[in-house]
């Protein structure tokens, strides 16, 4: 199908952008790669008056490099990230998963903010964002906060940001040097959306451990006690996290998470 | 309507568009460039796959609209591509195509794989090619001509 009737601006400033949104109320709409709101555009499930093009803004592309962070601007893209364009701060984590996002074309496009915003449940970035404790800086008419991307997602495809607001950039925590990490999607198509997604990071000169569930049927599950995953009995500790995030065992759900989880801890080693 | 001036197939082109007007049907629809075909219309099977500033995209997701001052190359700005006639006599050589409905976009992305991963085995070129549906011959053919190609770059000391 085609897309319905909408309006279209391109604004040159975030603040032109912002005024624009509020302007349009809940009918207005931010385009960013256009990579899920052009497929849901097409099917008539978005269905906005207008469009605020906001992809080529240079206040969403620019990037942060500092002892302690990384900031990435918000329409910084998959494919960027994929070949190393801006900085990682995670030693290759973030190029690891770029490139199991769909397909190169889709990469050249799709944003990180869009990626978030959109908040698909198996969106990969949403997933390693939690994983990563990453912040948000969100612009709104009346100013600017920031947002743990932990307190994001509030359902599947619905997040706490008001319909004027724009992520503008995202705020990533330098890992250590001998930190390790592993990210485990599983699809049965690459490129595909996952199906479950687990990933485990592990820095211990920062004191940090952490793991995370995606692919669940709304915001990632943060494992409340990712320690015990280092060490013991995985086969029956992966089944019983599982279990607690809210998948009945002995259905095919647990089943997928429970082994995408064993070896995303498997892949730490 | 909105006016929009971009450059297809290195001509310059400057047209009134309505902002619903996906790439690929102002392309087939307005300028007659019909090369680029249409399947799913949501990014998933690959066969309007064409460059927007020197890089793959879809453009039935993509709005002519918001290629205000973009570089598009269709299927048809390819004709005289070195690696392209190459990917050309390959495809043919290798029977990598049947109805030729996903070929063009096929084509684009193959040739990005050739240029942008020069070392890519068959495993990473199939990896890479998960984005274009062919619904005819199975994709053997169609590996193989890339490798192919690669191949004989690789021999000739293949620059770009
Ligand atoms: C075939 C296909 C396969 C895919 N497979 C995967 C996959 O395996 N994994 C995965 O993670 N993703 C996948 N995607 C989705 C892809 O990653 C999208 O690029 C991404 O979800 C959206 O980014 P975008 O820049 O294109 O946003 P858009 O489509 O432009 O916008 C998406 C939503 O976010 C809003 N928005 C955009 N930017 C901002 C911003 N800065 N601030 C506030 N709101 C904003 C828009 O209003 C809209 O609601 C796939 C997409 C396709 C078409
Ligand atoms: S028609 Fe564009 S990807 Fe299928
Ligand atoms: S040749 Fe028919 S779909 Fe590929």
């Amino acid at each position: 199908m085609k897309a319905p009737h909408f309006e279209y601006e391109k604004p040159a400033t975030l603040a032109d952008a912002l005024r624009l949104l509020s302007a349009g109320g809940d009918n207005a709409k931010v385009l960013a790669g256009g990579q899920s709101l052009g497929p849901l555009l097409n099917l008539r499930m978005a269905r906005p008056d207008l469009l605020v093009d906001i992809r080529t803004l240079p206040e969403l592309r620019a990037c942060e490099d500092d002892a302690d962070s990384v900031t990435l601007g918000a329409a910084v893209t998959h494919a960027a990230i994929e070949d190393g364009q801006v900085p990682d701060p995670t030693h290759g984590l973030l190029a690891r998963v770029a490139q199991g996002i769909a397909y190169r074309a889709v990469r050249n496009r799709g944003t990180l903010g869009g990626s978030l915003a959109h908040a698909d449940p198996a969106a990969d970035w949403v997933t390693t964002m939690v994983l990563l404790d990453a912040e948000l800086r969100v612009a709104g008419a009346d100013g600017e906060r920031v947002l743990r991307v932990e307190d994001l997602v509030e359902g599947p495809l619905s997040t706490c940001l008001a319909p004027d607001e724009i992520i503008v950039s995202v705020r990533l925590p330098r890992l250590s040097a001998d930190a390790r990490w592993s990210y485990y999607k599983f699809n049965r198509k690459p490129g595909e959306f996952a199906e479950a997604i687990a990933a485990v990071v592990h820095d211990p000169a920062r004191g940090v451990v952490r793991a995370v569930l995606g692919a669940m049927e709304g915001a990632p599950h943060v494992i409340p006690d990712p320690h015990a995953l280092l060490g013991g009995d995985i086969d029956a500790l992966a089944a019983d996290i599982v279990t607690r995030s809210g998948f009945a065992p002995d259905t095919y759900e647990h089943r997928v998470h429970a082994v995408t989880l064993r070896r995303a801890v498997a892949g730490l080693a | 309507m909105t006016r929009i001036a971009l450059k297809v197939n290195g001509q310059a082109v400057e047209r009134d568009v309505a902002p619903r007007r996906n790439l690929v049907d102002f392309l087939r629809d307005e300028l007659n460039l019909t090369g680029t075909n249409v399947g799913c219309e949501h990014g998933v099977c690959g066969a309007c796959t064409l460059e927007i500033d020197g890089a793959p995209a879809r453009s039935c997701i993509a709005f002519a609209v918001a290629c205000d001052g973009a570089s598009v190359r269709t299927i048809e700005g390819f004709d005289d591509d070195p690696v392209m006639i190459e990917l050309r006599a390959a495809f043919n050589a290798e029977h990598a195509l049947q109805c030729g409905y996903c070929t063009p976009g096929m084509l684009v992305t193959a040739r990005d794989i050739v240029t942008r991963l020069p070392d890519a085995d068959e495993a990473r070129i199939r990896e890479e090619l998960s984005g274009n549906l062919c619904r005819c011959t199975g994709y053997v053919g169609i590996v193989r001509a890339i490798v192919s190609v690669m191949a004989a770059r690789k021999s000739s000391g293949g620059g770009r």
